[in-house]
């Protein structure tokens, strides 16, 4: 498609999509949200780059191939739940620790994150590997 | 001894990188793994010679009763020195045997592996571990049979005694979870003290022969035994060490085991004894018409395993299990040998065929040696380890329940072994020289230096037993026993009926040697087991099953979408629908409606409409847009009911799925209807009833409860254990997070599925992601 409104709004649109799909997973763990969801809307924003330009392009802006996220993705989250065995817990124990931010608080940080962030990137690899697939030849 | 198995998993990882730097220097390099395990049991040796074990736990998944627990007591320090000794040798040996093989990194990482496992099975003090590295162990066996894997015959094999170990693993698994149901524990310490609690249950025999298949098809043992020789197109450093040595003991560390807990029995008495003793007679039967060097030293490897199968069954008797745990020894130190002086030969002189060889001695001095000396012990000749060994096995025989037919076993596997190790040790070298064979020499130092350091060991323990006999063998057969045991091995025992017999096997079996020819080739032309053997079975079943497996996938994947939705479609209606109606489990109440929202009534309005629009439309695009319409609907009724992970989640879905219709019709050429009225007719009963049912099971499920709800613990507890306000995402990561890593996985294959179906079609070979 060669639509030069559909190419400006996708430049526009695509890093507000991406901005809210890192959006939902930071905030997945106690807002609405998720690896799942923000892996998903991450996956969208590509396809509305694919639509609007073409396959190539889009693999372009990913920079990665999906397949990579596919194996990133499901590493981390295995990696993740190895992390308590190091402190000889049970596998996918979540460990917790927390930053202090001075007069802000503090931010949790847990291996749920990495776990999450593992769902994001295969959930996205996924959809993005049949969208490509199904827009190439 | 978590070490010592992660260790040999991360070298294995490492390995074939490791090859493509070193080269010719990785096996002595990675030589070190086995050797520093072999060093570590020599440093513990004294504490289980006390009849102490040493014990380690670290939790896996204590929920399911997986821990990973070692222990080291004289079973398993038995077992786990001669992997750890002869695997030394054998990654040496490899180094010389495949060196500068394109592959030589993979067969490292595989040998590694399965080292790692192995001694995993042995130090495993967890039942479900156990079984974990048992299945690891099939799986590498498979791979490094199937090395060659441009062979068809390397396949075949490596598929045979997968199917079959793997077959047995799948029974053991069912004997290992009922055991540890009825001892009340999955670790094998504390099962072991409760043979009571076990015997008692009338369920004990039936957990008995669980496991016994499972060791029975690990261990070669009649009639699972056909897989053992087919198994020789590995790579001769596999055979001799997975093949002979360790792997198909296995089986023989199960039963050794399992002995304090059901020795005694009359199934264990049975079963074991007999399957043990016609094992040891057919494997040697087998082994004299066979004239392939591996093979024929395959089936006298079986015919071992049945003979120490045959001692564990005789229950209760010191000299059985003695015996045992001495043949054990015995055997892996002259059969290994054996095994490696047969890929040295092979690998100088490209011959696997024993009647071609002979003469060998004077260019290869230092392998005859080794092969005389392995065959000397093998045939139990005065001196040897081998002797006090079978000496050890006709006083059992002589002891037993069913002494007379036994000892005649014993008496002709005895022979026949004895004729066999005249084939392997003596004709190759000593016999005829062979023409073609003039330009064989020893070969390299890794070649040479395993097959020697074997049968040296062998007979330095034939010259002063002491060595193994209070160190490593009484604390076994005590372990065996559940009691302590005072053992000593000892050249001598004076004239007695053992000595005898030994004495009349040997006569025999030199006797048979000198006719050998005629005799194979009767054997080979009658060719028995050919005929009749489990062979046949195993292929008939293979056949039954592909017949079976074709024709069904012929009816039921017939290759029309539509028709495999309207089998599952009708299946679940007639079967969740016909239960429904049956139990009458339909309380009229959940019919009535009530607090119905104009708002609702209105979303539900634009939902069936639009499906209709669906259904109804003259083109894709709009029929796409109309599901959209419908999903979205269904999206923001998630909103109404307080579920808005779901509601973003369905948006997306919606979207992204939109898209890939749009992508796949885009080509499509112009929708014409098809379908006969009548065909729509009978699906839009057929939809109609599954909408129906779904409505019905939605309404009931809403109405009852069956269960304890355990929405009130994540609700109490996602903040305080998994510091998160979203219960959903709480559950989805934390609580419930190994289900959700079993989805993206699930999620990734598939996705790779479509890739693959997209992508990989024959005409285009290129791959483009």
């Amino acid at each position: 498609m060669n639509s030069l409104i559909l190419q400006t709004t996708t430049r526009l649109l695509q890093p507000l999509l991406l901005m809210f799909s890192v959006f939902l997973l930071l905030f997945g763990h106690n807002a609405p949200g998720g690896g799942f969801s923000g892996g998903l809307m991450a996956a969208s924003a590509f396809a509305l780059h694919t639509i609007a330009f073409d396959v190539a392009a889009a693999r372009e802006a990913l920079r990665v191939t999906p397949r990579q996220l596919i194996y990133i993705g499901l590493s981390m989250a295995v990696f993740s739940g190895m992390i308590s065995l190091t402190m000889g817990k049970p596998f996918m124990t979540s460990i917790w620790a927390a930053i202090p931010l001075g007069q802000f608080g503090k931010l949790d940080v847990g291996t749920p994150l990495l776990f999450d962030l593992g769902v994001y990137s295969a959930v996205c690899g996924v959809t993005l590997l049949i969208v490509f697939s199904l827009a190439e030849d | 001894m978590l070490l010592a198995v992660a260790a040999g998993f991360i070298l294995a990882v490492v390995a074939p990188f490791l090859a493509g730097w070193l080269r010719g220097w990785t096996g002595w390099l990675l030589a070190i793994y086995p050797a520093a395990v072999f060093a570590y049991l020599l440093t513990e040796m004294p504490q289980v010679a006390e009849g102490e074990a040493i014990r380690q736990s670290f939790a896996w998944a204590p929920s399911v009763g997986l821990n990973l627990s070692f222990r080291l007591d004289g079973l398993s320090q038995i077992l786990a020195l001669l992997i750890s000794g002869i695997g030394t040798l054998v990654v040496i040996y490899t180094g010389g045997y495949l060196g500068g093989h394109q592959y030589a990194g993979r067969f490292y990482a595989f040998l590694l592996t399965f080292m790692a496992s192995m001694l995993g099975v042995v130090f495993s003090d967890n039942l479900l571990l156990m079984f974990l590295f048992w299945e690891l162990t099939g799986f590498t066996s498979y791979m490094l049979i199937g090395f060659e894997s441009e062979k068809a015959d390397a396949r075949k094999a490596a598929l045979q005694a997968l199917l079959v170990t793997g077959s047995g693993g799948l029974i053991l698994l069912a004997g290992v979870l009922m055991l540890g149901s009825l001892g009340g524990s999955f670790e094998i310490s504390e099962l072991l003290t409760r043979r009571d609690i076990i015997q008692q249950n009338p369920r004990a025999p039936w957990v008995l022969v669980l496991l016994l298949l499972g060791a029975f098809t690990k261990s070669a043992q009649f009639p699972f035994h056909f897989w053992l020789p087919n198994a020789m197109a590995a790579p001769t450093p596999a055979s001799a060490y997975l093949h002979s040595s360790t792997m198909v003991k296995a089986g023989i560390y199960l039963m050794a085991r399992i002995h304090v807990l059901f020795a005694g029995t009359d199934t264990w008495l049975y079963v074991v004894t007999t399957a043990g003793a016609i094992t040891m007679v057919a494997g040697a039967y087998l082994a004299i018409r066979e004239t392939y060097f591996k093979r024929l030293l395959a089936y006298t490897t079986m015919s071992v395993l049945g003979l120490i199968t045959m001692l564990l069954g005789m229950g209760n008797s010191k000299y059985a299990v003695e015996a045992a745990m001495t043949f054990l020894v015995a055997h892996a130190l002259y059969k290994a040998a054996l095994f490696l002086v047969a890929g040295a030969v092979d690998h100088e002189t490209g011959q696997r065929d024993i009647k071609n060889l002979g003469g060998l001695a004077k260019s290869m001095p230092l392998v005859a040696i080794a092969a005389g000396l392995s065959a000397l012990s093998m045939a139990g000749v005065m001196g040897t380890f081998g002797f006090m060994a079978k000496e050890l096995l006709f006083e059992a025989a002589l002891h037993s329940t069913w002494y007379l037919v036994l000892t005649i076993a014993a008496l002709v596997a005895g022979s026949l072994m004895v004729t066999v190790a005249a084939l392997v040790g003596w004709q190759p070298f000593f016999g005829p020289r062979q023409e073609v064979l003039e330009h064989a020499h020893n070969g390299p130092l890794s070649l040479w230096l395993g097959p020697l350091v074997l049968s040296i060991f062998g007979l330095t323990v034939g010259i002063a037993p002491w060595i193994l006999d209070g160190n490593v063998i009484a604390p076994a057969v005590s372990a065996v026993i559940g009691e302590p045991a005072k053992f000593h091995l000892a050249l001598w025992h004076g004239f007695n009926l053992a000595l005898l017999l030994d004495i009349v096997a040997l006569a025999g079996g030199l006797a048979l040697f000198f006719f050998i020819t005629p005799i194979r080739d009767t054997l080979q032309r009658w060719d028995l087991s050919g005929r009749y053997g489990p062979t046949k079975w195993y292929e008939g079943a293979l056949h039954g099953l592909n017949v079976v497996a074709a024709g069904q996938t012929r009816f039921l994947q017939n290759g029309y979408l539509r028709l495999y939705l309207l089998t599952i479609v009708l299946t679940t209606v007639i079967l969740v629908g016909g239960v429904m109606l049956f139990s009458k489990a339909l309380p009229p109440e959940i019919f009535t409606i009530s607090d119905l929202q104009i708002h609702e009534v209105g979303l539900a309005l634009i939902i069936l409409v639009a499906a209709g629009m669906a259904v109804h439309a003259s083109n894709r695009l709009s029929a796409i847009a109309a599901l959209g319409v419908v999903g979205y609907g269904v999206g923001i009724l998630y909103v109404m009911f307080g579920a808005p992970d779901l509601a973003i989640t369905q948006f997306v879905i919606e979207t992204l799925t939109v898209i890939l219709f749009v992508l796949v019709f885009y080509r499509l050429e112009a929708y014409t209807p098809l379908s006969s009225t009548a065909t729509r007719f009978r699906d839009l009963v057929i939809s109609a009833s599954a909408g129906a049912l779904m409505t019905v099971l939605v309404l009931l499920a809403g109405e009852g409860q069956w269960f304890p709800t355990i929405a009130e613990y994540y609700n109490e507890n996602s903040v305080p254990l998994a510091h998160g306000h979203n219960i959903v995402n709480v559950i989805l990561v934390d609580f419930r997070g190994i289900d959700t890593m079993g989805e993206i996985t699930v999620l990734a294959i598939a996705g790779l599925g479509v890739y693959a179906l997209l992508n990989l079609r024959p005409e285009d070979r290129e791959d483009k992601t």
